[in-house]
């Protein structure tokens, strides 16, 4: 080879580091000359997506400076985290509320006080609810995207006439333990045919069962995992197991198609009634349009009645990651969100409440869940509870999976599983305070 | 210089995603490292912590009794499946591409399609049993099953193995099995006494492959089973080690598990290549 083909195969392999190297951020940073171009990452796919599009388009139209490039990604966390850790971050990110608090701590975020302040965003434009748990260490580090509240949904044509409706449905958690027994079916060969309800059932916050009996996972710089309270409320998730039979609830619910699915096992009938949030409205009116059924605020332990009106609260949240290029420009646009019109618009379209202490008639009017008054309720419900603000809650969550998985497959009792999570994340959480918090 | 210049895409590509990764996370294994802040060294931190660590001996444990059944069993099936299409029979060329095919599906795809083949309640497989009378269990829902349901579905990627002892089995001199018909051998004593020491290097050379990506079995258990669910019965040590990089944000620590699973590894290979030392047959040596 003489020296101009070696010239020549040299500079290719260079324009191919320089390109991988580069290119992404030449191509997207320039999308529309003249602007600023505001790069942002979101989770959300499919029909959310095209309600945020729809926003990004409004915004983009509004004013000739900025333009936000919406790109969908997967695992959009860990990416942020790493695309943050190697200098080069999207402008905006939206991520969910469990992560502030161990983004906060890694450093990885963009304090939005003062420019919150600046914006006139305060606590009383929002349900406080929603707004407090942005605040972490004395600092607010994200703004709503979408929020949502939790309720119980009950299938009408699945409860006796005299329980089917809001109204006479059991307030109590042991009136609607007596109503699972007298409705629940099984099968000829004593397989489960419907379950009245099942903790485990669709189980995306099998770490917050403990709230519902008046419990807390973490007690100012403590853990309480295994306090009494959560104990109780384990032993409650481990009674249906009991009630219906270990191998049976592990046959019947490897049936449950996807909640995204007509096979949902609400909308297919499996069970009569589902805690679950806001959005499930939208579901069923895409799947199974025509569905009887009413959401009730989840019933309360008899012995502490002050718990009533109880809802897990959670969000959307947009953040600005730490070394965005246009942090600016980003806040305007996430500010431009926050807008009621805009907000409304956002949530009508992916079918949850508001996190504005102001919501408009408009908005229940035409708002797709037909309870979305109770959602918003619940929102502002004095019992009602988010996430606790500790960097290690990722962790937590999945060591309470693990723990609620355990009992609910009876290899350990509450006590034993709860008592196994607390040890596991008090370790955890001497090393995080160590190597994270007290660096 | 022109050699250089050739070789260069491969240095480049072994300096940056290999030799500097490589060098990096053995540093990094001592330090404790968040990914969005510097690293700050801890010495043996890690590996003290690691030490006492139940999720790492579940995941260990989880690990290594599925290299216990996957290689065994891949091995087994492999080697059938090649001794049959090594056989004398019309359209074997199709056979083979049709028992290869499978090796060529995604691993997610492959993860979502067992999820539907393995359901507990409408799956395929219970549906079989079910009409023959026989109560199957639930394998994906099941802590005692998950596990070994994982270790069945290994076997859908023995195609790879398959096409090496296949050629290993073309490589075996038709001299040794004339000579054992003229001893009068059966077919299963031409197995055991020809066939089987002829392939031994092959069958050495494929369970070491078998163990290393056995031990680092990742795609399908996260597409099948989110977080080693039920209960982190199929919580492995690849799916550990991810969380703690990418989901607690302990680049440190994942470092340091990776070193564990590579000396594990080398551990494992090094006693396959001793105990091959008595039973691996070499031609002419």
């Amino acid at each position: 080879m003489n020296a101009r083909a070696s010239l020549a195969l040299g500079s290719v392999a260079a324009a191919l580091v320089a390109a991988a190297v580069w290119g992404e951020g030449v191509v997207t940073r320039q999308a529309i000359p003249d602007r600023v171009t505001v790069i942002y990452w979101e989770k959300w796919t499919g029909a959310e997506a095209d309600g945020m599009r729809a926003v990004i388009n409004d915004f983009n139209a509004s004013q000739s400076r900025i333009f936000v490039k919406y790109l969908s990604i997967s695992g959009v966390d860990s990416k942020t985290a790493l695309a943050t850790a190697g200098g080069d971050p999207p402008d905006v990110a939206g991520i969910w509320l469990d992560q502030v608090c161990q983004f906060a701590d890694a450093k990885a975020l963009t304090d939005l006080s003062e420019m919150a302040r600046e914006s006139g965003l305060s606590r009383d434009y929002y349900i406080t609810n929603y707004w407090d748990p942005l605040f972490y260490k004395g600092k607010l580090w994200a703004l709503p995207s979408t929020p949502a509240s939790v309720a119980l949904h009950v299938r009408e044509d699945l409860v006796p006439p005299e329980y089917a409706s809001p109204e006479t449905f059991p307030k109590t958690l042991e009136g609607m333990d007596a109503l699972v027994d007298k409705i629940s079916k099984r099968n000829e060969d004593g397989s489960l045919k419907m379950a009245g309800f099942l903790p485990s059932d669709p189980g995306w916050w099998n770490w917050s069962w403990g709230f519902y009996f008046g419990g807390k996972l973490v007690d100012g710089d403590r853990l309480t995992v295994n306090s009494p309270e959560n104990v109780r409320a384990y032993e409650w998730v481990a009674s249906y197991t009991k009630r219906f039979g270990t191998k049976e609830v592990q046959n019947f619910q490897s049936g449950f198609g996807n909640f995204a699915s007509p096979q949902d096992p609400f909308m297919d009938g499996k069970v009569a009634t589902e805690i679950n949030g806001v959005w499930k409205g939208n579901y069923i009116h895409v799947f199974k349009p025509g569905l009887k059924w009413f959401a009730v605020p989840f019933p309360y332990v008899a012995d502490h009645p002050e718990l009533a009106g109880m809802s897990d609260l959670s969000q959307d949240i947009l953040v600005i990651p730490r070394g965005a290029k246009h942090a600016k420009e980003a806040f305007e646009f996430i500010r431009y969100v926050q807008r009621q019109d805009v907000m409304e618009k956002l949530c009508l379209s992916h079918g949850k409440n508001s996190p504005l202490a102001k919501v408009s008639e408009h908005f229940f009017n035409t708002h797709p869940n037909k309870f979305i008054r109770l959602f918003d309720k619940l929102a502002r419900s004095p019992t009602a509870f988010s996430p606790p603000q500790i960097g290690i809650l990722p962790r937590i969550q999945s060591e309470m999976n693990v723990a609620f998985q355990e009992i609910n497959t009876g290899q350990k009792t509450p006590k034993q599983a709860l008592d196994d999570a607390e040890a596991r994340l008090t370790e955890q959480w001497q090393i995080y305070k160590s190597q994270v918090l007290e660096k | 210089m022109a050699g250089l210049l050739f070789a260069s895409p491969w240095i480049l590509g072994f300096g940056v995603f290999l030799l500097y990764p490589l060098i990096a996370s053995l540093l990094y294994s001592f330090t404790n490292f968040s990914i969005l802040r510097p690293p700050s060294w801890i010495g043996l931190s890690n590996y003290q912590e690691m030490a006492h660590d139940e999720v790492f001996y579940t995941t260990l444990k989880n690990t290594l009794l599925y290299v216990v059944g996957a290689v065994p069993l891949g091995t087994v099936v492999a080697i059938g499946l090649a001794m049959l299409l090594n056989s004398k029979v019309r359209g074997m060329a199709f056979y083979r591409t049709i028992f290869f095919l499978p090796t060529l599906v995604p691993m997610v795809v492959l993860g979502t399609l067992f999820l539907w083949i393995f359901n507990g309640d409408y799956g395929l497989l219970n549906a079989a049993f079910h009409k023959v009378g026989i109560t199957a269990p639930n394998w994906l829902g099941d802590p005692a099953w998950a596990k070994w349901t994982l270790v069945l579905i290994s076997v859908w990627g023995c195609g790879q193995a398959m096409v090496i002892y296949l050629a290993g089995l073309q490589n075996v001199p038709v001299s040794l099995y004339e000579a054992a018909d003229l001893d009068g051998a059966k077919t299963w004593a031409k197995t055991r006494h020809v066939t089987l020491p002829m392939l031994s290097p092959v069958i050495l050379f494929n369970v070491i492959m078998g163990i290393i990506g056995s031990l680092q079995i990742f795609a399908v258990p996260y597409v099948m089973f989110p977080d080693g669910a039920p209960a982190r019965s199929t919580y492995f040590f690849s799916s550990y080690l991810f969380d703690n990089a990418f989901k607690n944000q302990r680049m440190g620590y994942a470092s340091a598990l990776g070193w564990v699973m590579f000396l594990i590894t080398l551990g494992l290979t090094i006693l396959a290549m001793r105990i091959s030392e008595r039973h691996v047959h070499y031609e002419g040596g």
